[in-house]
């Protein structure tokens, strides 16, 4: 998007409201949408990337040191990492 | 016109005809009375190699219409045609196909809607998608079906317009009739009628999104957008129609009238009925009274401006509808020409009249008694009755 959505003219949109901008979804934060977020403690982690695979967001990324943290740009909050987590390393805290 | 350039043929077969002479690249339709010739035959067609679209069989009407969405979408060419049942089933697709600007053409045999079931003619089916966002036309006799569809591609695929479009024929009464018509030459056409050049594409060598989702922040704008463009698309519908006109010798307006000029008293109505209406109109002349008739071949957009044109100074207004109101204070057709009398300031006391309903036979005679009995008439306002319309015919 060239500029915030709530700033378009009626006029400055294209036909059909077609987006011929690929990717331009990355633009739009979603993270003011959550109430908790996924916490990681790295000692209980194994790095298997369950959370990373489960995320429906791809908003989980792996870091240089091969363990893994959510983007909190776009992380909403779901706890689905959390509950896929065997050794139970991911814990949902307010934030 | 020339009678030998002449051709009898069913409308429905002829109209088929004509997809074929605007190159349809894709179809997609399911059979139901009383639209089923058509897509018989454009199937004929494509099997036999005489029409190069390609013809995507399905399982139903929503089906149907969402397969000529993707076909839009990909730039091709789209015809589809259905009735009744079939657009009711269609519905939420129509304003998908509007709202994605989607200029594909589609005939609607017009047919009365279930329960109880009908296959006859009435408006019931198009009324309830009248606010799809849909352009739509209605036809009078088999020629302008023919030359709507002609017409009716043009103007949608027009960068300025965009949009799909109905083109409305009375299923029976129209649909299966043998009329004499008048094929324009392959060639004519062609140059009438350029190749379709979408403004986009579903192509991986450009990736674009159709269809996404719009926030509250969005909505407001983008359909506000749509509305523009259908409102809009008038000017360019009188531009190509009279642009056909020119080529083809066939004059067509948005808006058109019959015996107007002398007479104070105008029937408005739309559909194969006018041609009755005008036989009618003959008949009251020979018995010494004089009374008009306003066609509106185009519904939506609504031409209010040509349409108050016609209907300024006019005394008494007989508005015809072809649909049961379902609850609403008047049939369709009337409560745009209520709303228009009002806002333009029309003196004029109009009467409602609704007819035809599930095949019920409309003969001219029912509209010499409307006449009769609309200029007994002396106000809009009927405060008797609950209801401010008059079926006509209805046992009681």
């Amino acid at each position: 998007m060239a500029k915030p959505m709530e700033q378009y003219k009626w006029h400055e949109l294209n036909a059909g409201c077609v987006i011929d901008e690929p990717g331009s979804a990355s633009e739009y934060k979603t993270g003011s949408w959550r109430v908790q977020k996924p916490v990681w403690d790295d000692s209980k982690c194994i790095k298997c990337g369950v959370c990373w695979m489960f995320c429906p967001d791809a908003a989980i990324y792996q870091k240089k040191d091969g363990y893994f943290e959510a983007n909190l740009d776009y992380c909403k909050g779901c706890g689905i990492c959390a509950r896929e987590c065997w050794p139970c390393a991911i814990t949902m805290v307010e934030g | 016109m020339n009678n030998k350039n002449k051709k009898g043929i069913e409308v429905s077969i002829a109209l088929s005809e004509s997809v074929k002479l605007c190159r349809f690249e894709a179809i997609s339709a399911y059979p139901i009375t009383p639209q089923t010739h058509i897509v018989e035959h454009l199937s004929e067609l494509v099997a036999e190699g005489e029409l190069a679209a390609e013809f995507i069989t399905i399982e139903s009407e929503h089906s149907a219409l969402s397969a000529c969405i993707g076909a839009s979408a990909a730039g091709a060419r789209t015809f589809t045609s259905t009735s009744s049942q079939g657009l009711e089933l269609m519905h939420e697709i129509l304003f998908i196909a509007s709202g994605l600007r989607m200029p594909i053409v589609m005939a609607v045999a017009n047919r009365a809607l279930s329960a109880p079931l009908s296959i006859w003619n009435d408006h019931g089916d198009v009324m309830a998608a009248r606010d799809a966002g849909w352009i739509q036309i209605f036809c009078e006799n088999g020629q302008e079906a023919v030359d709507s569809i002609i017409i009716a591609t043009r103007f949608a695929e027009d960068r300025r317009v965009l949009l799909p479009v109905m083109v409305n024929l009375d299923g029976f009464i129209l649909s299966h009739v043998v009329e004499p018509i008048e094929f324009p030459a392959q060639e004519s056409v062609d140059a009438f009628l350029p190749s379709y050049d979408p403004l986009y594409t579903l192509h991986p060598d450009r990736p674009l999104t159709m269809g996404a989702y719009a926030l509250p922040e969005l909505y407001t704008e983008a359909r506000y957008a749509q509305e523009n463009a259908l409102i809009n698309s008038k000017d360019v519908i009188n531009e190509v129609m009279g642009e056909f006109g020119k080529k083809f010798g066939r004059e067509y307006r948005v808006v058109e009238s019959y015996n107007c000029e002398k007479a104070d008293t105008v029937f408005v109505a739309m559909g194969s009925m006018n041609e009755n209406i005008m036989t009618a109109i003959d008949e009251l002349k020979s018995r010494g009274k004089e009374a008009g008739l306003v066609k509106i071949r185009l519904f939506r957009p609504f031409p209010s401006e040509e349409l108050a044109e016609v209907l300024s100074g006019k005394k008494r207004i007989i508005v015809i509808d072809r649909a049961m109101p379902g609850g609403a204070m008047n049939g369709p057709v009337f409560s745009e020409i209520s709303s228009l009398a009002k806002i333009r300031g029309l003196d004029a006391i109009l009467s409602n009249f609704i007819l035809g309903l599930g095949g019920r036979d409309v003969v001219p005679e029912a509209f010499i008694d409307i006449y009769n009995e609309s200029m007994a008439r002396t106000s809009t306002f009927v405060k008797a009755a609950k209801t401010n319309y008059r079926i006509v015919g209805v046992r009681e």
